[in-house]
C-alpha cells in the first residue's frame, strides 16, 4: 500500500473537544516521572500564579495524537499503523495548558516525502482552549493555546 | 527556584538526572497517553514488526527528559517551546517482578542560548540510553525572569 501524495495541504477541522481534568494532569505527570508540585496540587500551581494545575510541557500530545488518528485512520491515507515510526516532535505553547480548559485541535498535513518505498508524513496541530460555557466551536471565540509538528515515518515493505 | 537571565551563561550546566524504565512505566504512559502501540507492551509484536523487543514510546523519553528542564526553570508553564528528533529506540528489559530497571536513560542539560530581548534561554538535553542518544536536536525554550 502505497501514501497517498495527496494528502500534502489536506486539512481536519477540529472535532471532538477535549476537557482537560485534574486527575489526567496529575495521571499524565506521573506516566512521565514529573514531580513538580504545580502539576499535582492546586495551591502550588496557585502560588505559581496559575487558576488551576498546570500540564506537564508535553501534554498536548494527547490531543495532537487524536487529531492524528484522524489522518492515519482515513481510508484514503494508505496509512498502515504499525508501520509508523515517530521521527520527530516539537510543542510551542502559546500559553500553559491548565486543568479546566476545553480544547479543540484543527490538524494540518504540511509534507509528504517520498522515502525509499515509504513516506515521511509531517502534520502540525493547531491547539485552541474554547471559551467557558461554549458547547462547540462552531461560532464561539477560540484562544490560541498550543501548536505541535509532528513528523512521522511509515516504512514501505523490506524496510 | 526562580532562574534570572543575568546570571545564566551559554555552556552552562542545569544538572543531570538518571530516569530507570520498567515495562510497568511503559504500560502507565501507554494508559496516560492513549498511544496503545502494542510495539511498546508487547513482546511478539514488536519482534514481528522487526524491533529488538519492546521499546519505550518517543514521547516517554521526551516527556521524561524534559523535567530535569521544568524543576530547574520552577514553573512547568516557563517551558514554551520544546523539540526533539527521535534517532535511536530505547529497548526496555523485561524485569517483571524483580526490582530491576528494564532500561536506563540518562538526561544532561546546559543552555545553549540565550534571548534576553525575548527573555528566554534555550537548554539543550543531551539523552542517552546504553551510552547511544536517543534523541537528538532535544531544545526547550525556557522563560526566564
Amino acid at each position: 500500500m502505497t501514501i497517498n501524495p495527496d494528502l500534502q495541504g489536506r486539512s481536519y477541522p477540529a472535532a471532538e473537544v477535549y476537557d482537560v481534568g485534574r486527575e489526567k494532569i496529575r495521571e499524565f505527570a506521573r506516566a512521565v516521572k514529573a514531580t513538580h508540585p504545580a502539576h499535582f496540587d492546586v495551591a502550588a500551581a496557585e502560588a505559581l500564579g496559575h487558576s488551576d494545575l498546570v500540564a506537564p510541557p508535553t501534554f498536548a500530545i494527547i490531543v495532537a495524537q487524536r487529531a492524528d488518528a484522524q489522518l492515519i485512520e482515513d481510508p484514503d491515507s494508505g496509512i498502515d499503523f504499525s508501520r509508523v515510526v515517530h521521527a520527530d516532535q516539537r510543542f510551542t505553547h502559546h500559553r500553559p495548558i491548565i486543568a479546566g480548559d476545553r480544547l479543540v485541535a484543527e490538524l494540518h498535513v504540511d509534507g509528504v516525502r517520498a522515502m525509499g518505498g515509504g513516506a515521511m508524513i509531517t502534520t502540525r496541530s493547531e491547539i485552541f482552549a474554547l471559551a467557558p460555557g461554549d458547547a462547540t466551536d462552531a461560532a464561539g471565540v477560540r484562544e490560541p493555546v498550543a501548536t505541535t509538528t509532528s513528523s512521522i515515518l511509515v516504512r514501505g515493505e523490506g524496510q | 527556584m526562580n532562574v534570572n537571565i543575568a546570571e545564566l551563561a551559554v555552556g552552562q550546566d542545569i544538572g543531570s538526572r538518571s530516569i530507570t524504565v520498567t515495562r510497568t512505566d511503559l504500560v502507565k504512559y501507554a494508559g496516560a497517553s492513549s498511544d496503545f502501540n502494542p510495539i511498546h507492551w508487547n513482546e511478539a509484536f514488536a519482534t514481528g514488526v522487526g524491533l529488538p523487543g519492546v521499546i519505550a514510546h518517543g514521547m516517554f523519553t521526551m516527556g521524561a527528559a524534559v523535567q530535569l528542564v521544568t524543576d530547574w526553570a520552577g514553573d512547568p508553564a516557563a517551558v514554551v517551546d520544546f523539540q526533539t528528533r527521535f534517532t535511536k529506540p530505547v529497548p526496555v528489559a523485561d524485569t517483571t517482578g524483580t526490582p530491576e530497571a528494564g532500561a536506563v536513560i540518562e538526561v544532561s542539560g546546559a543552555i545553549g542560548a540565550l534571548d534576553v530581548d525575548a527573555g528566554t534561554a534555550r537548554v539543550d538535553l543531551t539523552v542517552l540510553s546504553s551510552a547511544q542518544k536517543v534523541l537528538v536536536k532535544a531544545q526547550a525554550v525556557v522563560r526566564v525572569a
